[in-house]
């Protein structure tokens, strides 16, 4: 079809069973530079924390009275959204403005995509037009690395389906390691929709990696079936180590950062709530279960927030919460994503090999 | 008709299970039909016959595959007849019977009867075609089964469409008690696994993909083999998938029911690790080559515990017979998001070679005979004919097999229209190399490669 290409990833583990193994090409992993960015789970700490403290930087640039820098003039970038979400689409064309790019915006739903066109045309007619980074909203999980696979343009995941949204988790990371400041055994307690929460998966990678532990807790109707109350997951479930609660007491009880997640209507509509009064009531991040948190715990949630069913107005407004804070490292976060990506040259980018 | 010669087999290792043979010997083959097979294979070439040097080779009866593909007529770009009877003959299926869901659905006679036709005039191996059950496979009324009975149907599935009114299944195994057909229903219940892509599990939870529980499946199983229990029909379940399926089967065919099964040849060999790209290992990360539409498929690829499963029933005769569940789709339907591809994996062409590489064929596990039995006398004893042996006048269906060849996969070199396989450049050991059908050779790997 087109040239695919691979992020950098580690090395894997090799468990062969007869005549199954191709092995991927290991010269081609070496020779080729990080172009995506699909998820936090093939950065290491290392390179999580360079795009934290580029960030840092970018929060300076992005506080200024004049907020423009040359660094990325001349560069193309379309946020490509198949759902709407008029935060993380702002917060990406803002970040791309700063940093003097071009930024085009692309509501797929009113565009070709109704007429039928598939994603892969889609994709093809924009990369026609010599752009630099596609960063991609999608409703169905994995879209952003089908789109990577065909697209010689830098890819950045925007949220995918309940896969992955990398740049929250960045802005996520930014916004306690401000607080806090060394992540390592930090208690991270996420209430909420954890079934189809991208947000609850990008999170718990980014915030292990970094060293912190991290609690879940939800109704067991929004939890993997083979995810248990009461237990941690083993390497199988592929989220090792990860604490699954009894019930919400139990999460928030020491956490330092709690985080609560956005509950959609249609999940009471599906069956999986009996209402959200009733959620309210029993998962619900109030006032007593942040005072059973650690003293000066944070509050955050990635929004929008339904006041009063997953967040009680007081603590989300309260000297704990630091949601809009999140708002406004998301932008320095994706300054320095963008940046990260864009800043090589395209002919370089596109000649493989003539890197490292 | 031209006149067909006659064919000596000579000096293969012939395995015909269903008359207990595993020994070297000829095969003589005259007027289409098997004429003998020798005590011994004793180096004299009798008069008259065309030689088919088999040393070092497996001689099977042709392959029967009860579950099949065809996409004619409707759906043409994905398939044909001509070649998807020509993917069978490759994969050593000298009969397939043809699932009902064209365009339009196998639902009435002349439908059949065309199905028929054309195989008659470009198919390179037997078709059998299979009715639906309800019109249009809708699932709201009974297709006139005495009538696609008559018109030669072999059994009665609205294939992928379960059907999910329990009593409208109850009425269609009642009815085709006269009829002595089998109802061939996928089980599933749709509600249980409402949007789901994949198996639920490790996988589906690291992907974000929503899953289909193992449930979905085996409720479903469960309550038809009680339906059957109340009618006495004869109930075929396929491509099982779920150890709970298998419990449910064991416990009916303890019952002394009248139920057979089937497995396919991925649900054997292919789990649902296999979604992540990289050939069944876990990576570390996910990757571009992860979301594997070509893996997309219903029921959906199980977890390790259910392929283990599904191998011992297998070995141990609870599941009767293996079948491809040959799903040929376009490029389009795979080339897109995961949620987005169609369901089913191209199987006839590697259905062998993959279930002798990947699943641990020993005497003590799946063995080799009995591998051959679920590809041939199983099949042929749910069909009722004389199919599946090379006994003395029956078919001269026969598929000779190289134990050693080594090959890799190549769907651009499939015969199949589609390439939908997630066996794409895996290496297989063991491979068709001959398939005769009807005494004439419709398959030789020498002049194909």
């Amino acid at each position: 079809m087109t040239t695919s290409s691979k992020t950098g990833k580690t090395s894997r583990a090799t468990r062969t069973r007869s005549g199954t193994r191709t092995s991927p090409n290991q010269a081609d992993m070496m020779a080729d530079p990080r172009r995506h960015l699909l998820d936090l789970d093939d950065l290491d700490a290392l390179e999580i924390e360079g795009l934290l403290n580029s960030a840092e930087g970018m929060l300076e640039i992005a506080g200024r009275d004049v907020r423009k820098t040359p660094a990325l003039r001349g560069k193309t970038i379309i946020t490509l959204f198949f759902e709407n979400s008029t935060r993380t689409r702002v917060s990406f064309e803002q970040a791309g403005k700063i940093l003097g790019a071009d930024v085009i915006n692309v509501a797929a739903s009113t565009s070709s995509v109704s007429k039928g066109e598939s994603l892969l045309n889609t994709v093809k007619t924009l990369e026609a037009m010599q752009i630099d980074a596609l960063v991609v909203r999608h409703p169905h999980s994995g879209a952003p690395y089908f789109i990577a696979n065909h697209t010689d343009a830098s890819v950045v995941n925007a949220g995918d389906g309940t896969h992955a949204h990398p740049t929250q988790s960045l802005l996520d990371l930014f916004t306690v390691r401000k607080h806090l400041g060394d992540l390592a055994g930090k208690r991270i307690a996420i209430v909420g929709d954890i079934l189809y929460s991208r947000v609850a998966r990008s999170d718990i990678i980014a915030f292990q990696k970094m060293g912190a532990e991290v609690v879940v807790s939800c109704p067991n109707t929004l939890l993997p079936d083979e995810w248990q109350p009461g237990s941690i997951l083993g390497q199988q479930t592929g989220f090792e180590n990860l604490e699954i609660a009894r019930n919400v007491d139990e999460a928030v009880e020491g956490a330092d950062v709690v985080m609560a997640l956005r509950i959609q209507q249609e999940r009471q509509e599906a069956g999986h709530l009996p209402s959200l009064r009733e959620y309210s009531d029993r998962w619900g991040i109030n006032s007593r279960r942040m005072a059973m948190a650690h003293d000066g715990a944070l509050l955050m949630h990635p929004g929008p927030m339904n006041e009063g069913v997953e967040i009680a107005s007081d603590v989300a407004h309260g000297v704990q919460s630091v949601i809009e804070e999140q708002v406004r490292s998301g932008v320095a976060v994706r300054m320095a994503v963008l940046y990260a990506l864009c800043a090589r040259s395209r002919s370089t980018r596109n000649g493989a090999g003539t890197e490292n | 008709m031209v006149a067909r010669k006659k064919l000596a087999i000579r000096g293969g290792r012939v395995i015909d299970p269903a008359q207990g043979i595993d020994r070297i010997a000829d095969v003589l083959i005259s007027n289409g039909k098997i004429e003998e097979i020798t005590g011994k294979s004793d180096g004299h070439t009798p008069d008259g016959y065309e030689q088919i040097d088999a040393s070092g080779l497996i001689v099977s009866p042709g392959f029967v595959d009860l579950h099949t593909h065809l996409r004619e007529p409707g759906q043409e770009w994905k398939e044909t007849i001509a070649t998807g009877t020509q993917a069978a003959a490759r994969g050593g299926f000298t009969t397939v019977c043809a699932m009902p869901n064209t365009e339009p659905v196998q639902d009435t006679a002349s439908v059949v009867d065309d199905v028929m036709r054309r195989a008659e005039a470009v198919g390179v191996v037997r078709v059998l075609p299979i009715g639906a059950i309800s019109v249009g496979q809708n699932g709201k009324r009974l297709a006139p089964m005495g009538e696609l009975a008559d018109a030669g149907v072999i059994g009665f599935s609205d294939d992928g469409n379960p059907v999910s009114d329990a009593n409208l299944m109850r009425q269609a195994l009642a009815y085709s008690v006269d009829l002595g057909l089998p109802i061939i229903n996928h089980a599933e219940d749709k509600r249980l696994g409402a949007g789901g892509v994949m198996n639920a599990g490790a996988v589906a939870t690291r992907l974000g993909l929503a899953g289909v529980a193992a449930e979905a499946e085996t409720a479903m199983v469960t309550r038809d083999l009680q339906l059957a229990g109340l009618t006495g029909a004869r109930l075929h379940i396929p491509h099982v998938s779920t150890i709970g399926s298998i419990t449910a089967l064991r416990s009916a065919k303890e019952r002394g029911l009248n139920v057979t099964a089937e497995v396919t040849p991925h649900h054997l060999t292919l789990t649902d690790e296999w979604v992540y790209g990289q050939h069944g290992e876990v990576p570390e990360s996910v990757g571009p080559e992860s979301y594997d539409t070509n893996t997309k498929v219903n029921p959906p690829l199980r977890s390790r515990a259910d392929e283990e499963v599904l191998v011992e029933a297998l070995a141990e005769g609870l599941i009767d017979v293996i079948a491809t569940d040959h799903a040929p789709h376009a490029a389009t339907d795979k080339i897109c998001t995961y949620n987005e591809a169609a369901y089913g994996i191209n199987v006839l062409e590697t259905a062998f070679s993959s279930i002798f590489t990947l699943v641990d064929v020993d005497p003590k596990m799946l063995s080799l005979g009995r591998l051959i039995e679920s590809l041939t006398a199983g099949p042929a004893a749910i069909l009722g004919r004389d199919l599946g042996s090379l006994e003395k006048g029956y078919s001269a269906d026969v598929t000779l097999i190289d134990p050693e060849m080594k090959w890799t996969v190549n769907p651009q070199a499939f015969a199949s229209k589609s390439v939908n396989t997630p066996l794409a450049g895996v290496e297989l050991t063991g491979r068709v190399v001959i398939t005769i059908y009807q005494g004439t050779k419709v398959f030789d790997l020498r002049n194909h490669g």
